[in-house]
């Protein structure tokens, strides 16, 4: 095992990371902006460096200001956490030209699945299910229109990420509408302004595959996340097994996920999403994540397994400590965001009350605490808050007690939302898809 | 009438849709800000014309903040 682990990150998983590297015995190192220098995590690292102001592209996305700060405190190995730099190969690549470790897939893993066109080709020569769609960058609104995917359609960024840029078009003028749309947003957001179509799947699921490639090439599945409860097409709450996957349709994500993984000769841990027909029992591949998940908790809730820790281990060729990925009850993870409950606007501010449900089966994963600000230049994700049950019954009784007993003023946040969540009769059932959280606002 | 639009939250304004002297209609996009890497559209809540733009792109605006006056 190294003797320091750089965390190239900030707020909660940052903050979860650090707790796993320390635990281990390791050093851990933080970065932090100068919008950052008051959050738990900097003062919960061996050590902390600036690294500059709070302007992401001058700090955590900045690779020099990143690796200046490595060096500086002569790290070995360095965690990306998700977002920012975590699944960029360059960054990947100069981690390892620097002589450290990288956390995370091989470079070349991650330029395949970087790009949705090449992962999505890629996949279906590795014989995964994929939707009806484009199997090359759409280059204007007309080739969109004469590319005959049908409708409704789904237009993406090939380089997106977190929901931007994706729209889902209806007719003709929709989808040109969407297409221009999309490309504003793809070259504006992620440098990179390849579109692609896909055929749209209505009242389909999120489901999500855990992966962890091992040091020896072996690819494992730790069972699956289901992440249909989205606002913008952003996750908002996740729970595992998922309600609408049966036995058989879960053995079958399994071994695709395990193959998508194989085809890239995967390292660490990554999360193969797909899209999910409940009624047909059917699948296709969305994308994979070539890094820690955000809702990795509910996956080792119901497994035991740390899977930092494996992420550490792998990353410095040593075995996982794990011998059973069989997963017991159930895990549900509601994301706290700074954003008003109904229209889901963001709301930065200043906490002036932070009062965290605890207790048997309650985890909190949180990046505040009371006298934090939180500003607008990052993400609105305020903690993870998940629990355990036995069963699903279980989880939303103890989710209920849990939401109603977390208490943060200052900033608005989404909490009441969650509360009218585990009243909604499709919730409780079990029986939703993608488009709960529309029908839950559409006036 | 006179309406003053006003910022609802603290954030970066990305882009100007809208020029002074411009017609507008309800429900037009006058700019579009950002804050906690989401869009916002800040939309026009009656017809009439941009009389004032009080912002620019790039500027940091707080909650309260007067954007633009229509007229």
């Amino acid at each position: 095992m190294f003797e320091s682990v750089l965390v190239a990150n900030r707020g909660e998983i940052a903050r979860r990371v650090i707790r796993t590297v320390r635990a281990l015995g390791v050093k851990a190192i933080a970065v932090y902006s100068e919008a950052d220098a008051d959050l738990p995590y900097v003062g919960e690292a061996d050590e902390a460096i600036l690294i500059g102001p709070a302007q992401p592209t001058k700090s955590y996305l900045d690779v020099d200001a990143v690796m200046e700060a490595a060096k500086r405190t002569n790290a070995q190995a360095v965690h990306p956490g998700y977002g920012f730099l975590a699944e960029n190969p360059g960054f990947a690549q100069r981690v390892l030209d620097d002589g450290l470790v990288w956390i995370g897939p091989p470079p070349s893993a991650m330029a395949a699945m970087g790009d949705k066109i090449s992962a999505r080709n890629l996949m279906e020569e590795a014989g995964v299910p994929v939707a009806a769609g484009t199997r090359e960058p759409v280059p204007d609104a007309d080739a969109a229109v004469t590319a005959g995917i049908g409708y409704p359609v789904m237009v993406k960024a090939a380089g997106g990420g977190g929901g931007i840029g994706m729209s889902v078009a209806y007719d003709e003028a929709e989808l040109r509408k969407a297409y221009d749309t999309a490309r504003t947003r793809a070259e504006r957001f992620f440098g990179n302004p390849d579109i692609l179509l896909e055929r749209f799947v209505e009242r389909a699921r999120h489901v999500e595959v855990q992966i962890l490639g091992l040091a020896d090439g072996t690819v494992l599945a730790l069972g699956e996340r289901d992440c249909s409860v989205q606002r913008r097409h952003q996750k908002v709450v996740e729970e595992t097994p998922s309600p609408g996957v049966g036995p058989e349709l879960r053995a079958r994500m399994l071994a695709a996920a395990v193959r998508a993984g194989e085809a890239v000769g995967y390292r660490g841990a990554g999360t193969v999403e797909c899209l999910v027909d409940p009624g047909a029992q059917e699948f296709v591949f969305l994308e994979m994540n070539t890094r820690l998940q955000v809702e990795h908790p509910i996956t080792e809730l119901v497994t035991g397994i740390d899977l930092v820790e494996q992420q550490l281990l792998i990353a410095a060729g040593e075995p996982v400590t794990f011998t059973s990925a069989e997963s017991r009850g159930h895990a549900i993870e509601f994301r706290v965001y700074a954003e008003d409950p109904k229209r889901f606007l963001p709301s930065p501010g200043d906490i002036t009350v932070w009062d965290e449900p605890s207790g048997d089966v309650i985890r909190v994963d949180s990046g505040y605490q009371a006298g934090n600000k939180v500003t607008p230049f990052y993400d609105p994700l305020l903690a993870k808050l998940c629990v355990y049950g036995a069963d699903r019954a279980q989880a939303l009784t103890a989710a209920r007690g849990a939401v109603d007993a977390f208490r943060i003023e200052g900033p608005k946040t989404n909490l009441p939302f969650f509360t009218e969540l585990l009243d909604n009769p499709e919730f409780t059932s079990g029986e939703y898809d993608t488009a709960l959280v529309d029908r839950m606002r559409a006036r | 009438m006179v309406s003053e639009v006003r910022a609802e939250m603290v954030a970066n304004v990305w882009k100007i849709v809208v020029a002074e002297g411009d017609k507008v209609e309800d429900g037009d996009t006058l700019v579009i800000l950002e804050s906690m890497k989401m869009e916002i559209p800040v939309l026009a809540e009656e017809s009439g014309t941009v009389a004032s733009l009080k912002v620019a792109e790039g500027d940091v605006i707080q909650e309260g903040h007067l954007i633009a006056v229509i007229e």
